[in-house]
């Protein structure tokens, strides 16, 4: 089957380079699936697991907390703010950050800017994609 | 002269002084081998978003209301420099040249006319700077005792800095430090944060693609630039900690050699005078052999 070059790079290092079948993307506004051959695309993450397949089967699972993506026909490079492969995630681990991260929205609906309510916001949802994911695996 | 006990002691002291700047120049050396491993990681994401920086910016471009981080508060009357120095000395001229260049910096500006506030990271620098000019200097921030540096502590510095805009405190934004060159050569450079300067890329193979953008330009440009700031300032907290340590090499390597030197000078001294002092006791007792 065709394949096309996934990068999957986190500010501290270059996780995953190599050609893939498809990948799924949790872009902002829904989940995205990219085939080879996509139509050049720059998108945001909001937190979510991105999945990588190769050979018909899933080969990858990796929990990020939020990014951007580059969408091309023959290459797709994300860049993830933190990227953990989802086995790795801890349910207790993903429980404490929710709590973290509902005070930090109260606080911030309380007398914050709207767009810095909307960011603690993404960053509680992104929490708790996180432990349905740790859950999941 | 000195005595036969003073120079022994004095050729002790050297040579413990040689077994710790050996030490020292042994421990920079992994050090920086593990900071320049950690350089070189941060790079591919650097890149890829300057990449997708370049292309958004085009498509905003004279857009009256793009970001204020990229085109700033459109006055460029207060500077903010945030000097990044070590936390530690014994590191050769790395802290005192980015000192210089900050003081340098900053005298310019003011002959300008302009406001200068100062932020400082790491110790060396803001032990100079306040001392220097007591009056711009608005904050620190340490990372003493941290073993490594990771992406937070830049989001940290970052937010900071991001406050501190959105308060109004300054127009035009600045980094400086040392850029990391080689292991012997570190150079002070200054580099503008806010307004962010769009890169330039080199047209890649073929046309340029248009993208979509979902959401919208904007909002993707809203979200890339408080990201690409913090990773501005996460490359060089990477290659100031590389040049730290590429310049503590190297000063200890020279201080080694100097120490070798010493001890060959004082172990010369040293034999010189044990051998006087036996010729002049043999003289002493053959001349009372004779007056017998």
């Amino acid at each position: 089957m065709a394949t096309f070059e996934l990068e999957l790079v986190s500010p501290e290092k270059l996780l995953l380079s190599r050609p893939v079948e498809m990948v799924i993307i949790p872009a902002a506004e829904g989940d995205m699936g990219v085939l080879p051959g996509h139509v050049p695309m720059i998108v945001t993450l909001r937190g979510g697991v991105i999945s990588v397949r190769e050979n018909g089967q899933e080969t990858e699972r990796m929990f990020v907390r939020g990014g951007f993506a580059e969408v091309g026909p023959t290459r797709v490079t994300v860049l993830a703010d933190t990227a953990v492969p989802v086995a790795s995630l801890s349910r207790a681990e993903a429980e404490r950050l929710i709590e973290a991260a509902e005070r930090d929205y109260q606080a911030a609906a309380a007398n914050d800017t709207p767009e810095k309510r909307e960011a603690a916001m993404n960053h509680l949802l992104a929490m708790r994609a996180m432990k349905d994911a740790a859950q999941a695996a | 002269m000195a005595s036969l006990k003073a120079l022994r002691t004095r050729i002790n002291s050297v040579k413990s002084t040689r077994k710790i700047t050996q030490a020292m120049k042994m421990v920079a050396a992994a050090k920086l081998r593990r900071a320049q491993a950690q350089a070189e990681a941060a790079r591919p994401y650097a890149e890829r978003m300057q990449r997708m920086l370049a292309s958004l910016g085009a498509s905003v471009a004279g857009n009256p209301d793009a970001p204020r981080l990229l085109v700033g508060t459109g006055a460029d009357k207060v500077h903010l420099l945030v000097v990044v120095t070590a936390d530690r000395g014994l590191a050769g001229p790395f802290n005192t040249n980015v000192g210089r260049f900050a003081r340098n910096r900053i005298r310019a500006l003011e002959a300008e006319g302009k406001t200068v506030k100062i932020l400082s990271v790491g110790r060396k620098g803001a032990a100079y700077l306040k001392r220097e000019f007591p009056s711009r200097f608005v904050g620190e921030i340490t990372f003493a005792g941290k073993k490594r540096i990771g992406f937070e502590e830049a989001q940290d510095i970052t937010a900071r800095i991001s406050a501190m805009f959105e308060a109004g405190e300054f127009d035009v934004c600045a980094l400086v430090y040392n850029r990391f060159r080689n292991v012997i050569s570190q150079t002070p450079v200054e580099q503008r944060l806010i307004p962010a300067p769009l890169p330039e890329v080199a047209p890649a193979e073929g046309p340029a693609p248009i993208y979509e953008y979902e959401p919208s330009e904007e909002e993707i440009l809203a979200q890339i630039l408080p990201q690409n700031l913090a990773i501005q300032v996460y490359r060089a907290l990477l290659d100031s900690a590389a040049g730290e340590q590429g310049s503590r090499m190297t000063a200890m390597d020279n201080a080694t050699r100097n120490a070798g030197d010493m001890i060959n000078k004082l172990t010369l001294n040293y034999n010189r005078t044990r051998q006087a002092n036996i010729t002049r006791e043999l003289i002493e007792i053959i001349s009372g052999a004779e007056a017998l």
